[in-house]
């Protein structure tokens, strides 16, 4: 516990990817050898199930500190996170003595979801008197849940393979999938290549970059594939030793989610790895990505769900055939070959993702304006002899998106932010006209500079009008350009429409608050490129 | 009562004084020299004789002033007003006016512990007393001053032997001097940013004994700067000035440092909470040791300190400044104030923003 401790101080202490890196290995060299791969698993955010609801550790945790309850709250507020926040408000009471190891501690929380209300309290401030104020830090975090911390598994991938002195792929490629802390070392799962474990392992997905790069550096046209991106669900589906696999992009396995796709074993030939794009199809044609959100988020996939939200699998590449990894192979072979499988699979749950012709990028830049009325979000460009690679990079793969929807509004309420943020005012809550009054339609976090929310703030702080508790409504003078990437009718918001992925564009200095926009332009806007999204309230 | 808030700042009507006003008065006492606190413009300033250095350094030579000790009474029309010692920097003091047996309190800005270079603050009995409340949430809870500054000394040892400068953030005024002072001079040498040296020299030239320093320059060779510690203002970081210490590493002294999300906010990984105001306890002992009837609470925190001391059956209100009242970032004052000092003092050696990053 005290050697996770100082690795996660450590971490929290430097932004620079060196001191990190060495951090990392500092602690896989030196700390026991069973902890190690709960650490990994805790770092790269897979945390064991929250073992105790976190209101009733916050109840504790006011008692504990001797604090009334709105007390505790602004404390709360204001350190912007929870095990932080109790770890300083407990009186430090340590003892230094030593203290049980990460995997003992992991193993007892997770007995106390057994465990009567009592027992629970009691183990937990037993713990948080015994432990110094770091260390309680790190142990509330393994009750409720390791929030990120800034550690990539880029970053975790480098330090291992700096470790184990193995290459970073292989790495990659022995994390992925799923391994179990309390059944495998680190130092086994880095150095053994089990085949029955790994039958179910997906590639690492490679990545493309936005483009930022002028078209002419591109070269012709006829060098790449250009394809459109579709804004669904990015998975491998693996058909390995008979069985179907599906993984996400963040190397969750979302086999279980997708039933319909399970069909495809019977057409796909043995030993087989598509990469794609998860949809829901309907009437021949993909749908918005809310229909899909609707699904996801159901925790049991019915058959009536089934039936409402059909899925297909959107695939364009293939990474593996017959058990031969095709990666190194440029894409125009891998698609020749692709095409092949998904003709003679002839499964309605699995379709291609068409090539768009185009002769020269004057015309890729119009088939981009039309993309939203495919419900795709721009456009995918692969040269043509791109191998497969690993993470993102630059240059043979880039996404160019469609520019998101916007719309100027106005500044009409803030909320200090958590974390980074406490004590900023960056939670914003935007409106637009509708018969002489302020509607508010959405919130926005993001978009502006420290900087430029440091501005923001002094002037919510200087034009306060109310206060209801940590909200401010401040009086409407600051027009923002908020952009968007879909629009929704919702009947759980005033205004009616919810928006998809809202930032903050930048401030329109230029504009007053009369020249905002109106409810009608967003009515309008939700008649145009909302059609189909259902109801996401 | 004594003194009432009105836009120009705290008025004591009887006295006819102003205490650390922020619009042009006729007659002003300043608790401390801090920018937010010494404004601008007025017709006469009252304040301790250890701020008289840094007074004129900031307002310029000219200005009328009349200095005091601690202790030391001035009587304005009927009202003995003495200084008191708030701990907060050199020469920082509480303002107490008593008229008629009524004793009314204005902390300014305080700290309860003894940091080695500032008067130790001194409780003062009264029956009104305005407390300011920078860092008045429970969170806020300092460690000794001996524990950080092992923790700093640790921090500055290990970069030097790993072959880094260190590079400390802490207000040219007061903190600066409290790093200086109280570093293990057996490390390496202290080198420092034109903001902190003009103050160390304007303490110096006055008699106030400021430990060794090196103002950085363009004669020293870059190799020196190696295993050695500069002090810098806030307002250097991000500065192109830091690139003459390549390979460095830094870190913020400041109580907002308490809290992760602060620190990364400001965008520097390491931090030390080094506080020159007093911490949540300092809060509660101060109030409580002035057995006050009657406490306003001001500069920060004000709603939540008052309803708290409420709760603990104080009579307490919050009293709005003109910065809105509360919550005020401390680090944002200080980066205006000391943008606007360092301009003052040292236009060449005021790094601009760069984008290349340092961290």
């Amino acid at each position: 516990m005290k050697a996770f401790t100082e690795l996660f101080y450590e971490l929290d202490s430097t932004t620079k990817i060196n001191d990190r890196i060495a951090s990392l290995v500092k602690y896989f060299q030196t700390a026991d050898e069973h902890d190690k791969l709960y650490a990994v698993a805790l770092l790269s955010g897979k945390s064991p199930p929250r073992a105790v609801n976190s209101n009733f550790i916050r109840q504790w945790a006011a008692e504990e500190a001797n604090l009334p309850d709105w007390l505790f709250e602004i404390a709360h507020h204001t350190v912007g996170d929870l095990a932080e926040t109790i770890a300083i408000l407990i009186p430090d009471t340590s003892d230094n003595s030593e203290h049980p190891s990460l995997r003992q501690y992991l193993a007892e929380i997770q007995a106390l979801k057994k465990a009567d209300e009592d027992t629970r309290r009691e183990y937990i401030k037993t713990q948080w008197q015994r432990l110094t104020q770091p260390e309680r830090l790190v142990f509330n975090k393994l009750v409720m849940g390791m929030s990120r911390i800034g550690v990539s598994k880029g970053l975790i991938i480098k330090a291992l393979a700096q470790y184990a002195g193995l290459e970073e792929p292989i790495i990659a490629h022995r994390l992925s999938g799923s391994w179990d802390p309390a059944k495998i070392t680190l130092d086994k799962l880095l150095h053994t290549e089990a085949p029955e474990e790994t039958a179910s392992r997906p590639y690492p997905f490679y990545l493309a970059y936005a483009i930022d790069i002028p078209f002419e550096e591109l070269g012709p046209t006829t060098d790449w594939i250009i394809e459109h991106k579709w804004d669904g669900i990015r998975g491998q589906l693996i058909y390995r030793n008979g069985q179907i696999h599906i993984w996400s992009r963040n190397e969750e396995l979302l086999t279980d989610r997708f039933p319909e796709l399970h069909a495809l074993h019977e057409v796909l030939p043995q030993n087989t790895v598509l990469d794609g794009e998860i949809l829901v199809w309907r009437d021949g044609k993909v749908q918005p990505f809310a229909e899909l959100q609707k699904r996801i988020t159901r925790k049991n996939v019915t058959k009536a769900i089934m039936k409402e939200f059909p899925v297909i699998l959107l695939t364009y590449d293939l990474l593996e055939l017959n058990g031969e990894d095709l990666r190194a192979k440029p894409i125009v072979e891998r698609r020749a070959l692709l095409e092949d499988v998904v003709k003679k699979a002839h499964h309605e749950s699995l379709c291609i993702s068409e090539v768009i012709a185009c002769t020269t990028w004057e015309e890729a830049a119009a088939e981009r304006e039309k993309a939203r009325g495919f419900m795709s979000e721009g456009l995918m460009l692969k040269r043509k002899s791109s191998e497969y690679r690993t993470g993102r990079r630059r240059g043979d793969w880039w996404k160019w998106k469609i520019d998101p929807l916007s719309i100027d509004a106005v500044l009409i309420y803030a909320m200090s932010g958590h974390g980074r943020r406490a004590n900023l005012y960056t939670d914003l809550t935007f409106a637009v006209w509708d018969d002489g009054k302020l509607v508010p339609f959405t919130k926005a976090y993001s978009g502006l500079t420290d900087k430029e929310f440091n501005v923001l703030d002094a002037f919510v702080k200087k034009n306060t009008i109310e206060r209801f508790g940590p909200v401010r409504s401040v009086k409407p003078e600051l027009v923002f350009e908020i952009a968007f990437e879909g629009i929704a009718k919702s009947s759980r918001h005033k205004s009616g429409i919810a928006l998809r992925f809202p930032r903050i564009l930048r401030e329109r200095f230029d504009k007053n608050a009369e020249d905002a926009n109106t409810l009608d332009d967003l009515k309008k806007m939700l008649e145009l490129y909302g059609k189909g999204n259902v109801d996401v309230s | 009562m004594l003194i009432k808030f009105t836009p120009s700042g705290i008025y004591c009507e009887q006295a006819g004084i102003y205490i650390d006003p922020w619009k042009p008065v006729q007659q002003a006492v300043i608790t401390h020299a801090h920018s937010d606190h010494a404004r601008w413009g007025m017709k006469n300033y009252l304040a301790h004789k250890d701020s008289e250095p840094i007074l004129r350094l900031r307002l310029g030579d000219k200005i009328s002033l009349q200095t005091v000790n601690y202790n030391e009474p001035v009587f304005l029309n009927g009202v003995k007003l003495t200084l008191h010692p708030a701990g907060h920097v050199v020469g920082s003091a509480q303002v107490r006016l008593e008229y008629k047996g009524e004793v009314n309190v204005i902390s300014g800005d305080y700290k309860t512990e003894y940091d080695g270079l500032s008067t130790a603050f001194e409780p003062v009995k009264c029956n009104v007393f305005v407390t300011e409340s920078t860092f008045g949430l429970p969170v806020y809870r300092w460690q000794k001053q001996q524990e950080i500054f092992d923790e700093i000394n640790a921090w500055w040892r290990q970069n030097k032997e790993e072959g880094f400068a260190s590079v400390l953030y802490g207000y040219s005024l007061g903190k600066a001097q409290r790093i200086i002072q109280n570093v293990d001079h057996n490390i390496g040498r202290i080198f420092t940013h034109g903001g902190v040296e003009s103050t160390n020299r304007a303490f110096r030239r006055f008699g106030i004994d400021i430990h060794e320093t090196t103002l950085v320059n363009s004669d020293i060779n870059k190799e020196d700067y190696k295993g050695n510690l500069i002090v810098a203002p806030p307002s250097a970081i991000n500065s192109t000035w830091l690139r003459r210490f390549t390979p460095y590493r830094e870190a913020v002294c400041s109580g907002w440092m308490a809290l992760r999300g602060a620190r990364r906010r400001r965008n520097v990984a390491k931090g030390f909470a080094l506080s020159d105001h007093a911490d949540w306890n300092g809060l509660n002992e101060a109030v409580s040791a002035t057995e006050a009837e009657k406490v306003f609470v001001t500069h920060g925190y004000s709603d939540v300190f008052s309803q708290w001391l409420r709760e603990q059956g104080i009579d307490a209100e919050p009293i709005l400044t003109e910065f809105g009242g509360d919550e005020m970032d401390e680090t944002t004052a200080e980066l205006t104030a000391e943008a606007l000092n360092d301009a003052a003092s040292q236009p060449e050696d005021k790094g601009t923003t760069n984008d290349e990053s340092v961290h």
